[in-house]
C-alpha cells in the first residue's frame, strides 16, 4: 500500500474501522531488531562527508545529507484478540543539493561509500536537469554550522524496550474495562515511532538525533440493536512526543472537569478512560438531539487542538500562501497583503498564537529541523493581529526574515525535506479562570470535548467541526448531553467572536500522530496546546438524519 | 531490474518455502518503479524516480503468525528471513480469527499492463509538465499539477500450493490552473493504466476552460438544490459506499446495512431503480488486481441491483462463521450510466447549480453515511436549461444514501480514480453554507 493511501484511509473518520497493519513504512522485523544500536556516529561522518565531496565536487553549492533510521511498533487489538503486532525499520540516507540554483534530491538504501557516492552525484544530476525549467533560483536564509552535536528526546521510558507482552495485557485490559462497562466492542491501538536522524550539511554541522513518540488511542462503540442504531467514543488521549512513560497514567496529571469529565495532561490513564468511553457511548445513544441555532461554545482543549490545526496551523504555511500546494490542500486566504498591512484582525484582541518546536512533551519537540537549524518559538497572531508565517531556509526572505523558523521535515529519508507544521498553540489566558467559572457565565451553549469530524475549504475559510461529546448548558449549568452537532463559521469571524480564555492550570495539548501535505503525500506529527476558550454566537447544525 | 517475470517470481518463493519450516508459510514478492514531477507557479519543484523490491514471508504455527520483509533475494537473505519470521510467529499471540492459508485459486486474467506506461522516463515527466505549464502560461494563468507513474508486478504463492502473478502499471494526473488575480480556477484529473491514452494538454485545457469561467464567482444562498454532478465530483462522493459494504460491520449493528432489531438491511430496495453498482477487475477501462490481500480471488460482483442491495463483502473469518462463501472486497466500482449528455442535462434544469469536483470530504456519521465538504475550483448557476454565472463555493452536508433516491438523470460512466462514475442530476442536495474560497 503507497503511503498516500493509508492518509486516506485515516481520514475517514471512521476510527472502529481502521485496517490494522496497513500503514507501515520500512521492512517488517523483529521487535528486538528494533532495540540493536544503528550505525555509530563516526562511521556516519565519514559516510556524509563523502556525500558532501561528492556533490561538491560535482558542481553543488550547497548539500545536506540525512542518514536515517525509522522504526516503528503499531500494535492493533479489538474485543479479546490481538489483531496485528508489526515492526517496521527503514534505513537509508537522502540528499539534497543546490546546484545552477535548483534543488535536486536523491535517496537510496544502499547506505555504502559506493551507494552515497552515485547517490549524491544523482541528486545534482536532477538539480542541473531541473534547473532548464527553474525560474525562481534558490536562496537560502544563513545558518551557522553547529559543528558535532546531539539531540533526545527527553524520555523516561523507552517504549521499544517494554516488551510487547506487557504492551498487548495493556490493551486487553483496555478492551476488558470497555465490554465490562457496555461496550458492545472495542478496538484499541499503540503507535510508536523512534526516528534516528544523523544530519550533515556544507555549512559545517554534524547533528545526530534520536527522537520518540508514542500515541495509544481506542474506539468504543455502544449498540442499540432495536432501534439500529449505534454510536462511538474515542479515547481522550493525546498523541506525545514522549515515551512509554505517557502511560503511567499519575494521579498529578489528572483534571477534574465538568459533567464528570477526567481531562489528561502529560500522562494518561488507558483504562479509566476506556471505562469512562463505554458509558458515554452508551449515553449518546439516548442524548438530545441538538436544535440546530446560534449557540456560545465552549471548547475543551483536546476539541480546540484540531481547529486550530486547521484553521491556524495550515493557513499560515507559507508555502501554502505562495501557490506551492495549489494542486492539492490549496492556498491560503492569509495572504501576504494582509499580513502587510500590519493590523489584519485574524482574531479577538485575547487571541495569541505561538508556533514552536520546543514545547516539552510535544510531537513538534526537536533540537533541530531537517535542514540544521537550531528549533525555536515565534509568535504567529499576538493580540488578535497577524504577525507571521512558518517559514523554511528558502522562503525566509520572502518574510523579511533573517533566519529560517527551523520548521523544516521529512518523513522518512527517502522524502524530501519540506515546510511543515511546527507545534501551533493558543497561549493560555492572564487572568485566573477555571472551567467550570467560564461555564457559569455562558446562558445558552454548548461545551465540546474530543476530536470528532473535521472539514475545512481549501484557502481555510469555511469549516465544520463536530466533537466526541457534547453538553448542552443553560444558565451557567451543564443539564444533558447532546447529540448531532456539528458547528460552522469562517475562520475570521470564528476567532474573532473569542471571547474568555482559560488560564495557565488549564493548559493541555492536543495532537495529530499523522498530518497529511505534499505529493506524494508525506506525513508529520504535530502537538496544538491551549486551554478551555469560549467562543460567542457560533452557528451548531444538526447533523441527523433518516434514511 | 525490478519487475520480475512470472517464472523468475515462482522460482524465488519456491525456494522460500523450501527453507520453511512452519506449519504453513506465505510469500510475497513485489516490485516496480515508480516516478513523478510536480510543478507549482508555472515551475517544476520536485521530481524524482525509485526503484524497489520487497520480499515478505509469513509464517504460521497454529494460530500464531509473524512475517519478515526483506529486499535482498539472494540465498543467504532469503534463508535468514524464513527463519526470522519463524521465530516472530512463534512469540505471537493467538489470532483466534486466523483462517488457514488458501490453497490454488483461479484468477482472472486482468490487463492491468501497457508498455507505454512502463517506458516513462525522465524526460516523457518534463515534457507532460511543460504541455501544461505552456499553454497556462501563454493565457496568463498559473499551473500547479502532479504526474505519478507507476510500473511493476505483485507475486503471491504459499505452502499450500497457492500461485499468482500480475503486472501492473497506472499514471495519475492531475492540474489545478488559477487565474493571475487568484479569482478564478479550475482543476482536471486523470488516471489510466496506459500512459498513452493521457495528454497532459488536453487535460490541463480543461483545467484552463474552468479558470476563465470561474472568475467572478456570485453568492447565492445555501439551501436545497437540483445538482449536476461532474464525474469527479459524483466519484467523490459516492464511491464512499463501496467502502461501507462489509458484512461484518453490518451484521454487528453498526453500518447503514444494519437493520433495526437486528440483521442487515440485504435485499432491501434502498435506492432508485436505475442504481445499478458493480465491480469487475477484468473491466477493460478499469482492469485491477484479480487477489485481495487474503489471496480471495476478486470476480464480477453485483453489490447494488435495480436498488437492491444485492451482496456485501464477507472475509474468509466472517463468511466462515456465517456459513456463506467469502466475497472479496472491490478495488474500483462500476455505477452504471444512463443515455444523457451532460449539455442534455443542464437544458432540462429550470434552476440548480453545476458541481465540478467536492473537496475535504469527511464522514459526519457513520450511521447514515453523512458526509461534510466543499464544492471546488468551478462552481456554476443553471437557470433556464443554460449555465448563467459561476457561483461561491458551497460547503455540502448529505448523504450518498439519500442521494442515490433523488436521482433524476445519469450520464455516460467514465474512468475516475479507478472507478467508473457517470455524471448524475439529483434533485434537493443539501447545500448548508457558503464559502469564499476559491
Amino acid at each position: 500500500m503507497k503511503r498516500r493511501d493509508f492518509i486516506q484511509l485515516s481520514s475517514l473518520g471512521f476510527g472502529a474501522m481502521m485496517t490494522p497493519g496497513l500503514m507501515m513504512m520500512g521492512n517488517t522485523v523483529s521487535a528486538e531488531q528494533l532495540l540493536q544500536p544503528g550505525l555509530a556516529n563516526a562511521a556516519k561522518k565519514v559516510l556524509a562527508d563523502i556525500a558532501l565531496n561528492a556533490a561538491k565536487s560535482k558542481g553543488a553549492t550547497y548539500t545536506d545529507v540525512r542518514i536515517g533510521r525509522y522504526l516503528q511498533q503499531f500494535l492493533f487489538t479489538r474485543e479479546k484478540n490481538v489483531q496485528n503486532i508489526s515492526n517496521a525499520e527503514s534505513f537509508g540516507v537522502g540528499i539534497r543539493v543546490i546546484a545552477d540554483g535548483t534543488w535536486g534530491f536523491s535517496a537510496t538504501s544502499d547506505v555504502t561509500p559506493d551507494g552515497i557516492k552515485a547517490c549524491a552525484e544523482t541528486a545534482v544530476a536532477i538539480a542541473k536537469a531541473n534547473a532548464k525549467l527553474q525560474i525562481e533560483p534558490v536562496i537560502l536564509a544563513p545558518v551557522k554550522g553547529f559543528g558535532e552535536v546531539s539531540w533526545a528526546t527527553p524520555i523516561t521510558k523507552n517504549a521499544f524496550e517494554i516488551p510487547v507482552k506487557d504492551k498487548i495485557d495493556l490493551l486487553l485490559k483496555v478492551n476488558n474495562s470497555a465490554m465490562d462497562n457496555g461496550a458492545a466492542f472495542v478496538t484499541s491501538n499503540l503507535f510508536m515511532v523512534n526516528e534516528q536522524k544523523y544530519f550533515a550539511s556544507t555549512d559545517g554541522s554534524y547533528i545526530d538525533q534520536d527522537i520518540h513518540r508514542i500515541w495509544p488511542t481506542f474506539t468504543v462503540t455502544a449498540i442499540d440493536k432495536a432501534e439500529g442504531k449505534f454510536r462511538t467514543r474515542q479515547s481522550l488521549s493525546a498523541p506525545m512526543g514522549m515515551g512509554y512513560e505517557y502511560l503511567d497514567g499519575l494521579a498529578s496529571e489528572k483534571m477534574a472537569g465538568p459533567a464528570g469529565l477526567i481531562s489528561y495532561r502529560n500522562s494518561y490513564d488507558m483504562v479509566e478512560d476506556a471505562i469512562a468511553a463505554s458509558k458515554h457511548a452508551n449515553e449518546k445513544l439516548t442524548a438530545k438531539s441538538v436544535a440546530p441555532g446560534k449557540y456560545d461554545l465552549v471548547l475543551d482543549p483536546d476539541h480546540l487542538g484540531l481547529t486550530i490545526h486547521e484553521s491556524v496551523g495550515h493557513p499560515l504555511e507559507l508555502d501554502r500562501v505562495l501557490g506551492y500546494e495549489a494542486n492539492y490542500a490549496g492556498t491560503s486566504f492569509a495572504t501576504l497583503d494582509k499580513w502587510k498591512t500590519k493590523d489584519f484582525k485574524y482574531g479577538s484582541d485575547l487571541v495569541n498564537i505561538v508556533a514552536d518546536k520546543v514545547q516539552p512533551f510535544s510531537l513538534g519537540l526537536t533540537g533541530y529541523d531537517d535542514e540544521g537549524v537550531k528549533c525555536k518559538e515565534w509568535d504567529l497572531i499576538k493580540n488578535g493581529v497577524l504577525v507571521n508565517y512558518q517559514a523554511i531556509r528558502d522562503q525566509a526572505k520572502i518574510i523579511d526574515e533573517s533566519e529560517s523558523h527551523g520548521c523544516c521535515y521529512a518523513d522518512n529519508w527517502n522524502s524530501v525535506q519540506f515546510q511543515r507544521m511546527p507545534n501551533v498553540s493558543l497561549r493560555p489566558g492572564k487572568d485566573k479562570l477555571s472551567v467550570q467559572d467560564m461555564i457559569k457565565g455562558v446562558e445558552k451553549g454548548i461545551y465540546i470535548v474530543g476530536r470528532g469530524s473535521y472539514s475545512i475549504d481549501q484557502q481555510r475559510y469555511n469549516f465544520q467541526f463536530g466533537g466526541q461529546l457534547f453538553y448542552e448548558i443553560k444558565n451557567g449549568e451543564i443539564v444533558g448531553m447532546l447529540e448531532d452537532v456539528a458547528y460552522q463559521s469562517n475562520t475570521q469571524e470564528f476567532w474573532n467572536s473569542c471571547a474568555q480564555i482559560c488560564d495557565q492550570d488549564d493548559y493541555r495539548l492536543f495532537g495529530t500522530f499523522f498530518d497529511g501535505k505534499g505529493q506524494p503525500s508525506q506525513v508529520s506529527a504535530v502537538s496544538h496546546g491551549s486551554s478551555t476558550t469560549r467562543f460567542n454566537g457560533v452557528n451548531v447544525i444538526n447533523t441527523g438524519r433518516r434514511i | 531490474m525490478a519487475i520480475l517475470t512470472q517464472e523468475q517470481a515462482k522460482q524465488i518463493i519456491d525456494k522460500v518455502l523450501s527453507y520453511a519450516k512452519a506449519d504453513e508459510t506465505e510469500v510475497n514478492i513485489s516490485g516496480g518503479k515508480t516516478g513523478n514531477i510536480r510543478y507549482a507557479r508555472n515551475t517544476v519543484n520536485t521530481s524524482g524516480e525509485s526503484n524497489e523490491i520487497n520480499l515478505n514471508i509469513t509464517s504460521v504455527y497454529g494460530k500464531k503468525s509473524g512475517s519478515a520483509t526483506i529486499n535482498e533475494l539472494d540465498d543467504e537473505s532469503l534463508k535468514r528471513a524464513v527463519s526470522r519470521s519463524e521465530e516472530i510467529a512463534q512469540l505471537a499471540p493467538e489470532n483466534p480469527e486466523y483462517m488457514p492459508m488458501l490453497g490454488p485459486q483461479k484468477y482472472a486474467e486482468s490487463r492491468t499492463f501497457a508498455e507505454a506506461t512502463d517506458k516513462i522516463n525522465p524526460e516523457y515527466r518534463a515534457k507532460a509538465a511543460i504541455d501544461s505549464i505552456q499553454p497556462s502560461k501563454e493565457k496568463d494563468l498559473t499551473a500547479a499539477g502532479y504526474l505519478e507513474d507507476y510500473s511493476g508486478f505483485s507475486a503471491m504463492g504459499n505452502s499450500k500450493g497457492m500461485f499468482g502473478y500480475n503486472k501492473r502499471t497506472s499514471v495519475d494526473f492531475s492540474v489545478t490552473v488559477r487565474t493571475a488575480d487568484g479569482t478564478g480556477s479550475g482543476y482536471a484529473i486523470r488516471d489510466f493504466n496506459d500512459a498513452a491514452l493521457l495528454d497532459t494538454k488536453n487535460v490541463t485545457n480543461i483545467a484552463m476552460q474552468k479558470a476563465m469561467a470561474s472568475t467572478s464567482a456570485q453568492a447565492i444562498e445555501p439551501g436545497k438544490y437540483t445538482v449536476i454532478l461532474e464525474p469527479t465530483a459524483a466519484s467523490d462522493l459516492l464511491r464512499l459506499i463501496s467502502r461501507s459494504m462489509d458484512a461484518r460491520s453490518a451484521d454487528e449493528g453498526r453500518s447503514f446495512l444494519s437493520k433495526k432489531g437486528g440483521g442487515t438491511r440485504l435485499g432491501e430496495k434502498l435506492f432508485d431503480e436505475r442504481v445499478n453498482i458493480y465491480s469487475d477487475p477484468t473491466h477493460p477501462d478499469i482492469p485491477s488486481s484479480p487477489w485481495t490481500n487474503e489471496g480471495l480471488p476478486r470476480e464480477k460482483t453485483k453489490w447494488i441491483e435495480n436498488g437492491v442491495v444485492k451482496n456485501m463483502y464477507y472475509s474468509r473469518y466472517w463468511a466462515e462463521l456465517k456459513g456463506v462463501e467469502p466475497i472479496a472486497s472491490p478495488s474500483g466500482i462500476i455505477i452504471e450510466g444512463g443515455d444523457q449528455s451532460l449539455a442534455d442535462m443542464i437544458k432540462s434544469t429550470e434552476r440548480g447549480v453545476l458541481v465540478t469536483r467536492f473537496w475535504y470530504i469527511r464522514a459526519v456519521d457513520p450511521q447514515t453515511l453523512l458526509y461534510t465538504g466543499l464544492t471546488r475550483d468551478g462552481t456554476f448557476y443553471i437557470e433556464n436549461g443554460q449555465i448563467k454565472f459561476p457561483v461561491k463555493n458551497f460547503r455540502f452536508n448529505e448523504s450518498p444514501i439519500i442521494m442515490l433516491n433523488n436521482i433524476e438523470a445519469l450520464g455516460k460512466a467514465e474512468r475516475v480514480s479507478g472507478s467508473m462514475i457517470p455524471a448524475m442530476k439529483i434533485r434537493d442536495f443539501t447545500f448548508t453554507s457558503l464559502s469564499d474560497a476559491v
